[in-house]
């Protein structure tokens, strides 16, 4: 097992790697050009040139490329171009909105959808199982900034007057500061954000129960008497859990795509919206460590469903 | 069993089947996959015939019939600067439309073409281009196509290649795995013996039955596309204002004003949920029929 993780871990090394370089290469070999940007168009070409020494945009690509490899292993994302503070610093600061919004969000999709996925499986064919699949295909066609939208409209103005909206529809405030209103803050947004997840949580939960339940141990608990809850429960969802885990897994990785318009939608100060502003303004540092960042993230749970499988299941050894 | 593999059949072989048979079979077999289709159809007729069919200028300013419901001079009302509703619906219809197709074609069309070079070759080459591949998936959607459209700037040319880079990964894992099966085939081994070049085997024996996952892949990736520069265009890195796009209707003004007048909110999403709602259906239709192993997934 420990053999297992530690090569599991070696295997990330390559992709970690690729990610730096894309990141790098990408937003080194753009038209705009950060210093041009910063000294504006009064700078006469002497405090061009100057800014970009100042940059370390003056040295060969490779030179640059070698410090900053160095530097980013250190966990140091350098200092945001427009503002000069320290990248690490700006980046702190926003993940706590955007991890707050993508846990309250997997939360809702998964205790909404693993009941309606086992439901749909247990009653397959029936009125039930489509209404949820036609729910399902609904959930990944609505554009998700569109359902903000629509939320906001009907929660926060249309069914309780503008003056006095039943939840709130914009902001954040932190959990140190009024737990009520945190959760309160958070409840448009992880449903909007949540309806894809949900979809995509109740397909595969769906098909994986329904796998299950044509298997022989299953017909064996039902001619024993036992009930039908203890059966999708114990039986079938539990044998079922790997699948689902895969892409409760793989949807925590997607949120964090998402949330970049959710926070649009609900004026929450996440990494997303670091994201947008970064990229508005050609703030290299901070969208390579964004970048970097998610993609670190994606492949660290990649991981750790991996590693999980080995421990729900133990028919699975490495 | 048989049914499924008929579906298969028809659908493989359409020259000796008859066109028309295949479609009415397709109907009756899928008729919710046919409403997709109905619905693609729709909206490819809006974005062909769409902008002749009013005299509305979209770009044009009339800011004294601002913010208006819909009404038989403007059919689906005006937006905060006067613009008709109806003629910036059609022409967002042709970006959407535009984008969807053409980043599909360059995005998952490339990554098929990458999975059969790289599960040919096999060896490093193989591994090399999968790693490759391994990176670009863990960058999510939309982050990588912002990235890339931050990189390259937004112009509709742009969007379109960030979006189909976003698709290369899916398609061309997909093609890989079937080329590692299909590789194995005596025909492909009886192609080598009498002396086929690599680029021949590829081209003559391999991609041909590459062709049905790739459609699997492909059709779902037009409804993701479509949303993804409806996204780019909300964020303020898709398609430039104040060309319309669905996206970008629903972006700046659209997000403020639709208080005030909620049908420049209300038109835009629901034909982008429509229409990714009806490329999902089509898409799920056509994976069943030529997999019918992944039915129901």
């Amino acid at each position: 097992m420990l053999a297992y993780i530690i090569r599991r871990l070696l295997t990330t090394i390559p992709v970690l790697v690729v990610v730096g370089l894309f990141t790098f290469f990408l937003l080194r070999l753009t038209p705009g050009d950060p210093a041009a940007v910063i000294a504006g168009n009064e700078a006469t070409h002497e405090e061009y040139l100057e800014i970009r020494e100042r940059l370390g945009l003056d040295a060969p690509l490779y030179v640059q490329l070698g410090k900053w490899a160095g530097r980013i292993v250190q966990g140091d994302f350098g200092t945001s171009i427009r503002s000069g503070k320290p990248v690490f610093d700006l980046v702190r600061g926003r993940i706590g909105p955007s991890v707050s919004l993508t846990i309250a969000t997997e939360l809702v999709a998964v205790l909404v959808a693993i009941p309606l996925g086992v439901l749909a499986a247990w009653k397959a064919n029936s009125l039930i199982d489509r209404s949820v699949m036609v729910f399902a295909a609904v959930g990944f066609s609505v554009p998700i900034f569109w359902l903000g939208f629509i939320m906001i409209w009907v929660f926060g103005l249309w069914a309780f007057g503008l003056d006095n909206p039943i939840l709130p529809v914009a902001g954040y405030v932190k959990i140190g500061d009024d737990l009520w209103e945190y959760v309160r803050h958070l409840i448009l947004p992880a449903f909007s954000l949540g309806l894809v997840v949900i979809a995509l949580i109740a397909r595969m939960t769906r098909a994986s129960v329904l796998e299950v339940l044509k298997e022989d141990y299953v017909r064996t608990a039902r001619a024993k008497g036992i009930a039908e809850p203890a059966i999708l429960i114990r039986h079938a969802l539990r044998n079922a859990s790997l699948p689902i885990l895969t892409v409760v897994g793989l949807s925590l990785a997607g949120l964090l795509s998402g949330a970049v318009v959710t926070e649009s939608v609900f004026a929450i100060p996440g990494l997303g919206r670091l994201a947008v502003e970064a990229i508005a303004t050609r703030d290299y540092p901070i969208i390579q460590a964004m970048i970097i960042l998610i993609g670190g993230f994606y492949v660290f749970i990649n991981l750790a469903v991996d590693i999980l499988y080995a421990f729900l299941d133990p028919r699975i050894r490495y | 069993m048989t049914t499924q593999q008929s579906d298969a059949l028809t659908l493989g072989r359409p020259r000796t089947e008859g066109a028309l048979k295949v479609v009415s079979g397709f109907i009756s077999r899928k008729p919710l996959g046919a409403a997709g289709a109905l619905i693609i159809i729709i909206m490819v007729v809006m974005a062909v015939v769409g902008p002749l069919s009013t005299d509305w200028d979209p770009l044009e300013w009339t800011l004294a019939d601002k913010l208006e419901g819909p009404s038989g001079e403007h059919w689906l009302g005006t937006d905060d600067k006067g613009r008709d509703l109806w003629s910036r619906m059609m022409s967002g219809a042709r970006i959407s439309l535009m984008v969807g197709f053409l980043s599909v074609a360059f995005g998952s069309g490339s990554g098929g073409v990458i999975g059969v070079v790289s599960g040919w070759y096999g060896g490093k080459v193989d591994n090399a281009i999968q790693r490759l591949m391994d990176a670009l998936m863990s960058i999510p959607t939309l982050i990588l196509a912002m990235a890339i459209t931050a990189a390259l700037g937004t112009n509709l040319l742009n969007i379109i290649i960030a979006i189909g880079i976003v698709q290369v990964p899916r398609a061309n894992r997909v093609v890989r795995s079937q080329v590692l099966a299909v590789k194995e085939s005596q025909y492909v081994d009886a192609a080598r013996s009498i002396g086929a070049v690599n680029v021949r085997i590829m081209g003559q024996h391999i991609a041909p039955q590459c062709v049905a996952p790739w459609l699997i892949i492909a059709t779902s990736a037009l409804g993701i596309a479509i949303l993804t520069e409806a996204s780019l265009s909300f964020i303020g890195l898709g398609v430039p204002q104040p060309e319309p796009s669905w996206g970008g209707m629903l972006a700046g003004p659209g997000r403020t004003d639709f208080v005030r007048n909620p049908w420049m909110a209300i038109w835009p999403g629901l034909a982008l949920s429509l229409a990714v709602y009806g490329f999902n259906l089509f898409g799920d239709a056509i994976r069943d029929v030529l997999d019918p192993r992944l039915r129901g997934t």
